[in-house]
């Protein structure tokens, strides 16, 4: 059983939502088969949808952090998108950044930019 | 579920509650378990969601440091209705916390993590004790005012 959403592709990038209810072992469950898809597919981009989460702690943070330094060295770009405003406060009374992630508002607006570039 | 021979003590008032609900903390479904049944429990008194979100952020990392560091344990949930909060009381018995202030420090860490969770859960609650030994474990007791 896993609460994560299976990982799709759209146009030049994969695209997964994350569900509320995913636990640690299936956030790292899904880093590896991201990682693992992002070489095979040769995309273009990630994109993480996160708009179903209601908190993104530390844990989760680091993963999303981590799973973006890994697509930059596989020439990927990862966006997140749908951060929900409080996720955003909270993330930074953690002091949690997520240097390598884009982040967008949307997911088409994540696609028009991975379009144009 | 309550149930009257599973009463929490307050830590320092010895004082007796009925909690409202009650998880084992032993596999990282219980953690996503205890955060969720918190925020459920907030909403349905009408916190505000930036409230919610900010203190089941800090259930999620104390709960999970149940199970990392502290071996596994409990995790209840109640109302101190004399002074309007919602309470978490932690458990595990673990070989506790040898330095508390170090432990509370950004980016401390025995175990590889981040080393933000303690410390960002105690700036996200608005109640945080923390009560450990080498013997007795580690017990942390969190509240958000109401
Ligand atoms: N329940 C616990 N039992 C024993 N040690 C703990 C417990 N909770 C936290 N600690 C200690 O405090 C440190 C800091 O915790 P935290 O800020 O959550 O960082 P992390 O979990 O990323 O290591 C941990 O690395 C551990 O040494
Ligand atoms: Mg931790």
């Amino acid at each position: 059983m896993s609460g994560i959403a299976s990982i799709h592709l759209v146009e030049n990038a994969l695209l997964v939502s994350i569900q509320d209810d995913v636990n640690d072992t299936e956030i790292l469950e899904l880093q590896d088969s991201l990682s693992r898809r992002i070489a095979q597919d040769n995309v273009a981009g990630v994109i993480i949808d996160i708009s179903a989460l209601e908190i993104v702690d530390t844990f989760v943070g680091r993963v999303i952090a981590q799973l973006a330094g890994i697509s930059k060295l596989l020439d990927a770009k990862t966006y997140v998108v749908g951060m929900r405003p409080a996720v955003a406060m909270t993330l930074v009374e953690l002091g949690m950044y997520l240097p390598e992630a884009q982040t967008a508002l949307s997911l088409s607006h994540a696609l028009s930019q991975l379009r144009s570039d | 579920m309550p149930c009257r021979s599973c009463e929490v003590t307050d830590l320092k008032t010895q004082e007796r509650f009925t909690p409202l609900a009650r998880f084992p903390l032993h596999v990282s479904r219980d953690v996503v378990q205890a955060r969720q049944s918190v925020a459920r429990e907030l909403r349905d008194r009408g916190v505000s969601n930036i409230r919610v979100t900010r203190f089941s952020t800090a259930v999620s990392e104390i709960a999970r440091n149940v199970i990392v560091h502290g071996g596994g344990g409990e995790f209840s949930v109640y109302l101190d209705p004399a002074a309007g909060y919602l309470m978490t009381v932690s458990s595990d018995k673990g070989r506790g916390i040898a330095d508390i202030p170090q432990a509370l420090t950004d980016g401390f860490t025995t175990a590889g993590g981040l080393g933000r969770g303690l410390g960002g859960a105690k700036r996200l609650a608005d109640v945080f004790e923390i009560i450990s030994s080498a013997d007795g474990g580690t017990t942390i007791k969190m509240g958000i005012k109401l």
